[in-house]
């Protein structure tokens, strides 16, 4: 992760991170989705661990999580795509985004050795504030996973430090206050929220939630570490679905192709 | 955390009650749930906020509600020389036709304490929903209340009454499109409008300070029933029991009690088509513990930690978790949950309008289910509260339905 980060610095620019659901549509168009994202253009990639419940996210990322249930995805089956993925790939930063159910149920520490021994690099658990993610953060410190957490426009001053404080690997800023996929920041509060978090703190910041564009993520390039695109990418997903919800023809291409598009954003942020 | 010595101490400073509760919100929320928790901290040093509460308590929910003594009842579960006095917590008798407006009062002044100018709540049967909206109108707040596409069709009068008292009812379509679901869309709502929204959780579960919050707002069914019970008898009951969903009218009614070693607590869940037919709404009894919506407590899951479904014919019970204080107490052994399927509760149902010409709610048809399982093993002596949690007029389409009668 840090060595990617050292890369993109070297680069001058900010990075791509892109999100899509473990197992959606199913299992083997989700991996050939998997294998494909980095040589698209994404810098690094956040695997959604899939939850019955995900009640931070909007109705695409809901819906999403949903498909990959249906096809049979579980925590184990999301663990063997990132068993499968680094066969090809030993590079590209992956971290899983997900709830903390599934993984309680797993067992907290079997877990994080498990994930760590897949090839997973960090983990977002979104429902794990800094007062209750102390059972995943210590064994997951052991295993040598970083836990990244968010920071939202309601983390004030006084309350950051508290949130910074145990994250690694870099800050996931949350440009909105609401659900994934849902309305966009404007780019004059993304760029002094960013530069907010850097008087707190040395890690990368990534900022992500309603960027549906590559201008938009062109435009948050222009100011932070990474950007994340998730509702958007499982949008294209969605759309290339048949009448029975199954992938489509070009389904695969379609979203790499978007992928692509909003590297170039990311990648023109700079410029 | 709790001392041994009292089961009244919880939760501790994280809103932990032993392993269950906690506050598993996202970042987005988390200020939020600590500056609800500072107001009610607030709120309670202030006698003034406690003024308040009693005055709507007394003159618009129309309590206290009465201790009755349900005398046919009580004969016709007795075995010979054997069987329990049952006295029923006439919580049905309140305004609204629940225990829920107990708390959904104590909420919004709450709110209003805070400045908020908008209330949001979920709402599985209708009846927290309905008590939501109606003291929404009472302090004219505008009020938007979640529920699941599925529920908003089994309990269409609820629906209609929401929107008389000035709610907007939004119904919820996303995964099983009902209570869970309808839970999930207002916390989604609650991210989105951080600012001026007030969310008015209708049980003992979410992120603490609810669970704590709720109980203590309905604590006033205990309370009430102490008194009473000492008027009536000179003395305490023997045992307490109320039905279980999310469990805000069993906590309200037992906490006061919890250090009354000689009363007995029994919570009933609903078992639905049976507890073995993997189709009820006993987290409890049938489930284990998990976090969702806030808290960790006993869940209804899959091997993979996904939510399942719940089923009961109680809307009011159909909820694939429970308050984790009920999760604490079925742990430590202070409370003994049993589970009443579907059929038991609907003759329990009809039994209690025969007797007592009182048509309980389904929800409370479970532990009067319940009593007559037990009643004809205890001695004459024995004093049981059985809280009436609410009528059963809002269930009349539900059984007609079942006992295929035509309305």
């Amino acid at each position: 992760m840090a060595a990617c980060f050292e890369r993109l610095r070297g680069e001058s620019r900010a990075g791509l991170v892109a999100f899509i659901t473990g197992g959606d549509p199913d299992a083997a168009t989700s991996q050939a989705l998997l294998e494909g994202l980095a040589e698209a253009g994404a810098d690094i990639i956040e695997l959604g661990m899939p939850f019955s419940d995900p009640m931070a996210d909007g109705p695409s990322i809901q819906a999403s999580s949903l498909r990959a249930l249906k096809s049979g995805a579980t925590l184990r089956t999301v663990l063997q795509q990132v068993r499968d993925f680094r066969k090809s790939d030993h590079h590209t930063p992956l971290v899983l985004m997900g709830y903390y159910n599934p993984i309680y149920t797993y067992g907290t520490e079997d877990f994080v050795c498990d994930a760590a021994e897949a090839g997973v690099d960090g983990l977002i658990v979104v429902d794990l504030p800094p007062e209750e993610d102390a059972e995943l953060r210590e064994p997951a410190a052991k295993a040598g996973l970083h836990c990244i957490r968010l920071a939202t426009p309601t983390t004030d001053d006084a309350r950051l430090p508290v949130v910074l404080a145990n994250t690694g690997g870099f800050v996931y800023y949350v440009s909105i206050t609401g659900i994934t996929g849902t309305t966009s920041a404007a780019s004059t509060d993304v760029a002094e929220a960013v530069s907010r978090l850097r008087r707190h703190t040395g890690l990368p910041v990534a900022v992500g939630f309603g960027i549906k564009t590559p201008q938009q993520a062109g435009e948050v390039a222009g100011v932070a570490d990474a950007a994340v695109v998730g509702s958007a990418l499982v949008d294209v997903i969605a759309a290339g679905l048949d009448g029975q919800g199954k992938a489509g023809p070009g389904l695969v291409e379609e979203v790499l192709g978007f992928v692509s598009g909003m590297s170039k954003g990311v990648r023109g942020g700079r410029s | 955390m709790t001392q041994a010595n009292t089961y009244r101490a919880g939760p501790d400073e994280d809103g932990h009650f032993g392993i269950f509760g906690g506050r598993y919100v996202a970042e987005t929320l988390m200020p939020l749930i600590l500056a609800v928790e500072q107001a009610y901290d607030e709120a309670q040093a202030d006698s003034a906020f406690a003024d308040e509460f009693r005055y709507y308590l007394e003159h618009y929910v129309g309590r206290p509600s009465p201790l009755f003594h349900a005398q046919r009842l009580s004969e016709h579960f007795s075995k010979g020389d054997k069987g329990a006095k049952i006295y029923l917590k006439r919580e049905d008798l309140n305004h609204t036709g629940a225990h829920k407006i107990n708390n959904c009062l104590g909420q919004i002044l709450l709110a209003r304490r805070m400045g908020k100018t908008r209330i949001i709540a979920e709402t599985g049967a209708g009846q927290h929903g309905v008590a939501t909206a109606t003291v929404c109108a009472l302090f004219d707040i505008p009020c938007t209340v979640y529920m699941g596409e599925v529920d908003m069709e089994r309990q269409a009068p609820n629906v209609f009454r929401m929107k008389l008292l000035g709610a907007e009812v939004v119904p919820v379509k996303s995964g099983t499109r009902t209570l869970k679901d309808a839970l999930n869309e207002a916390l989604r709502d609650w991210v989105a409008n951080v600012d001026d929204t007030f969310y008015i959780i209708g049980t003992v579960a979410g992120p603490h300070p609810y669970p704590a919050m709720v109980r203590d707002f309905q604590a006033v069914i205990g309370d009430e029933t102490r008194e009473q019970i000492m008027a009536a008898e000179g003395r305490m009951p023997d045992s307490l029991v109320a039905c279980i969903g999310g469990g805000s009218n069993a906590m309200g009614l037992f906490y006061p009690f919890l250090d009354d070693a000689g009363v007995r607590m029994i919570g009933v869940e609903a078992a639905g088509h049976g507890i073995a037919s993997g189709e009820h709404a006993a987290s409890l009894t049938g489930g284990r513990p998990g976090v969702l919506h806030g808290n960790r407590t006993y869940l209804l899951q899959d091997d993979d930690g996904q939510i399942k479904e719940a089923h009961s014919i109680s809307a009011g019970l159909d909820y694939p978790g429970v308050g984790p204080e009920h999760s604490w107490l079925y742990e430590s052994g202070r409370v003994d949950y049993v589970s009443i399927t579907d059929e038991q509760a609907l003759e329990a149902f009809q039994l209690l309008t025969q007797l007592e010409g009182i048509i309980p709610a389904l929800e409370s048809s479970h532990a009067l289910a319940h009593v007559g399982e037990i009643s004809g093993t205890l001695p004459a002596d024995h004093i049981m509260v059985v809280n009436l949690s609410g009528r059963g007029d809002k269930d009349i389409p539900t059984v007609a339905k079942v006992l295929d009668m035509e309305l």
